[in-house]
């Protein structure tokens, strides 16, 4: 018995072919080598079919003249003068305008819908709710079209424009309102927000150690609010007010002076902030819903006021649920911007990937360019994301 | 002292009750049509300011739609005229008679219309796919996922395009236009992003570092751009990349765009089902011996669809709204065929192009709509536990 039990049991000799270890090799140089082969195949195509159609390749076209306007620009450009590469920059600057002004207004409509579907007031809740079904039912494209050519281009025209406080005017080619001009002096104001910015944080600061050290707390609303408005606002009465404005004058054919909102920049920001906001709600209202009742009750019972509950304890616990999926709308948002081509702002797609790829017929190198921007947006927050996740992660014991 | 006061008191009592009362109804502002009025809307003084703006509001914009699209909206017409307000001399709605016309258009797009029979069957075949997909207690569903991920996609293809071999007569893509365009672009999104997108999931949860790699760069590269940017790539780049003879046409490549885009994004619903199934299923399946491919089929994949149906649907209503973009690469989807028209001289008014979008919405909120109820429906019934 014991003869048996000792007798090394030898592992069963497997063919070579059924061996898992060969296997998985076997498999995984198959899959390069389909990869390396369709690669391959691609490249020595495009090549082939490149230099049949005389197309150039390389990033020279990066230093040649654009010589096409572009009809929102943030900073300089002419056509006559101005390269492709200058062009690339209008169009991301563009981009990232409608993308992070965006961003503000559908956060702020988000947390509203989303908070106001949790409203006691049944009408309130109802309406949030039907915005956010309708809303998120509708192609995203669909509702710009709708804005721009339904809403924006049926405004009146020059002539008739509508006079919004006798300063700003409003048809069809767009938003004309004030320019603000910044006389000398106006340094002084901006050195006076810098300063107030950096001493309100430090004032929140060395309140909140203050606050864990001794139990003291300190008016931090109050001296942010003062530090941040006040502040700006005497050095600006001392310098003397240096601001003025240039007026948007309306002729008979156009208006000139001022700065103008054009209607493919509202049309492409309204769009995309309600879209968007839809979503945003959704995300809040679930955020809302994980922070179990338990824990609002709790905090009355500890004697917080409801005020005090929401903010220091439903709030902190709901965010860590809600930033994930909201920078993921974020990012939704800023991709969702390329619909601009639709309806021809000039965004980064619009610019680069539509006019000079026409130009050009460059598609390898302008599609690449344009997706490796994308790219890094979108790979740069996810790993700010990935932070922020392991800083905020519960540390349960 | 006080004690014996009390006592004293008790005896004397002419009369105690025996039963308890009856409890009283609540006061009649607390219960019925008031109390809830008075819970619901009128709790506090911001909520009475706020039902009283809402109200305000809707008893603007309910009346203001009801008018647009049925009040003052024109119903009969042969030209712009007939919603033109300076010839009408009244408020002109929703322009009807324009849709009408342009209605086949819509649908069908370019496809001739002595061959538009074919069109019809497609959506039929359509319909009963989906029916027999979707509808739990349907009988043999293992048939109809074959009919609806096999035999349709082959059946419709040969329809649509035609094979001259058997007396179909070929019509050529670019005829292809409208509500048949876009159906084909989401069913064919969605007949190939399951699959794929399977295939890539297990291919990021695999234990080989190159298939990992490979599945890895390739979700994350195709979620990391937009989709514009995809179906751009797919319609200038693609062209490039095959020898000249196989280029495909300009449809094909929206579709390989769109098939690209949706398997990326179900890889990541997918994985997420997968990642909920415990280790032991796992376990268990290899130790009665199943292999990889088997272990997936019969344990695994069937358990991890079934809680992912419902975000398996969300997905699909997000393909269904995305496949709008390909409008932006020259395909005459429902929604180019409504651009097309909209600024057709004939009817050209100031409330075509709204009539035009109201179209398109209905369209899209019917189906966007309908397939939103039936993810709500079965995440219900997954929460319930299924007691079958």
């Amino acid at each position: 018995m014991s003869s048996e039990l000792s007798a090394p049991s030898r592992p069963a000799r497997v063919v070579f072919y059924n061996d898992p270890k060969f296997r998985s090799i076997a498999y995984q140089l198959f899959l390069c080598a389909v990869v390396v082969f369709l690669v391959y195949g691609a490249a020595s195509n495009a090549i082939e079919n490149l230099t049949r159609a005389h197309i150039a390749s390389g990033f020279g076209f990066w230093n040649q003249t654009a010589g096409f306007d572009i009809s929102q620009t943030l900073i300089e450009y002419s056509a006559r003068t101005s390269t492709y590469g200058r062009a690339f920059w209008v169009g991301l600057l563009n981009t990232l305008l409608v993308a992070g002004i965006g961003i503000v207004f559908a956060t702020i409509l988000g947390f509203v819908v989303g908070i106001s579907r949790l409203s006691r007031n049944w009408l309130l809740a109802k309406i949030a709710g039907g915005y956010v079904e309708t809303i998120r039912n509708l192609p995203l494209l669909l509702q710009l079209l709708f804005w721009y050519n339904a809403v924006l281009k049926a405004l009146p025209d020059i002539r008739e424009s509508i006079v919004i406080g006798g300063v700003a005017f409003l048809n069809n080619r767009g938003l004309f309102v004030p320019q603000p001009i910044f006389k000398g002096g106006f340094g002084a104001v901006e050195i006076a927000i810098l300063a107030g910015l950096v001493g309100a944080i430090a004032f929140y600061a060395w309140a909140r150690k203050r606050q864990e050290r001794t139990g003291q707390q300190a008016p931090v609303l109050r001296v942010v609010l003062l530090l941040t408005i006040g502040l700006p606002l005497v050095v600006f009465a001392f310098a003397g007010f240096p601001l003025g404005f240039d007026f948007p004058q309306s002729g008979r054919f156009n208006v000139t002076g001022g700065v103008e909102i054009l209607p493919e920049f509202a049309a492409l920001l309204f769009g995309l902030s309600v879209y968007t906001a839809a979503f945003i709600a959704e995300v809040v209202r679930a955020g809302i819903l994980a922070v179990s009742h338990g824990q609002t009750e709790a905090a009355y019972s500890l004697g917080l006021q409801p005020r005090q509950a929401l903010r220091l304890i439903v709030v902190p616990q709901a965010m860590r649920v809600i930033i994930p999926p909201l920078t993921s709308q974020y990012l939704n948002l800023t991709k969702n911007s390329t619909l601009a081509v639709a309806i021809g702002y000039p965004d980064l797609v619009q610019v680069f990937t539509g006019t000079v790829l026409n130009q050009t017929g460059q598609a390898v190198e302008v599609v690449a360019i344009t997706m490796l921007v994308y790219l890094t947006i979108s790979l740069g927050t996810s790993f700010l994301m990935n932070i922020y996740n392991s800083h905020m992660a519960l540390r349960e014991r | 002292m006080t004690m014996a006061e009390g006592d004293l008191a008790v005896t004397q009592l002419a009369f105690v009750r025996h039963a308890t009362i009856a409890p009283q109804p609540p006061p009649a502002t607390m219960t019925g049509a008031i109390g809830w009025l008075r819970a619901n809307l009128l709790s506090t003084p911001f909520n009475i300011v706020l039902t009283a703006i809402i109200a305000l509001l809707l008893a603007w914009a309910i009346p203001g739609l009801l008018r647009f699209l049925i009040l003052d909206a024109v119903w009969t017409g042969v030209d712009r005229n007939a919603c033109l307000e300076s010839v009408q001399h009244r408020e002109i709605g929703a322009c009807w008679p324009f849709v009408r016309e342009w209605l086949p258009y819509f649908i069908y797009g370019s496809y001739p219309i002595p061959l538009r029979w074919r069109v019809d069957v497609f959506f039929i075949m359509l319909a009963i796919g989906i029916v027999w997909l979707l509808w739990l207690n349907a009988p043999r569903r293992e048939l109809g996922t074959v009919y609806f991920f096999v035999v349709l996609p082959i059946a419709s293809f040969i329809l649509l395009s035609g094979w001259a071999a058997i007396g179909l007569q070929p019509v050529d893509t670019v005829l292809w236009g409208g509500a048949l365009v876009t159906i084909v672009v989401a069913s064919v999104g969605i007949v190939f992003s399951l699959p794929l997108g399977i295939l890539l999931a297990l291919g990021r949860r695999s234990h080989m570092p190159a298939v990992r790699t490979l599945s890895l760069i390739f979700i994350e590269f195709v979620r990391g751009v937009p989709l514009v940017t995809v179906l751009f790539m797919a319609s200038v780049m693609l062209p490039l990349f095959v020898p000249e003879q196989y280029s495909p046409d300009k449809l094909l490549r929206a579709l390989i765009g769109i098939a690209i885009f949706a398997s990326a994004y179900m890889a990541e619903v997918v994985r997420a089902g997968l990642q909920a199934i415990p280790n032991g299923q796992y376990e268990g399946a290899m130790a009665v011996g199943l292999g990889y491919w088997q272990m997936m089929r019969l344990i695994v994949l069937p358990q991890a669809l079934r809680i992912t149906i419902p975000n398996i649907v969300n997905t699909y209503i997000g393909l269904f709204k995305d496949t709008t973009l390909v409008f932006i690469v020259g395909i005459f989807d429902l929604l180019r065929t409504i651009e097309v028209a909209r600024i057709d001289p004939k009817w050209a008014t100031p409330v075509t192009s709204t009539t035009g979008y109201v179209v398109a919405a209905i369209f899209y909120l019917i189906f966007c709509y309908g397939m939103s109820r039936y993810a709500r429906a079965m995440e219900a019934r997954l929460a319930r536990g299924d007691r079958h």
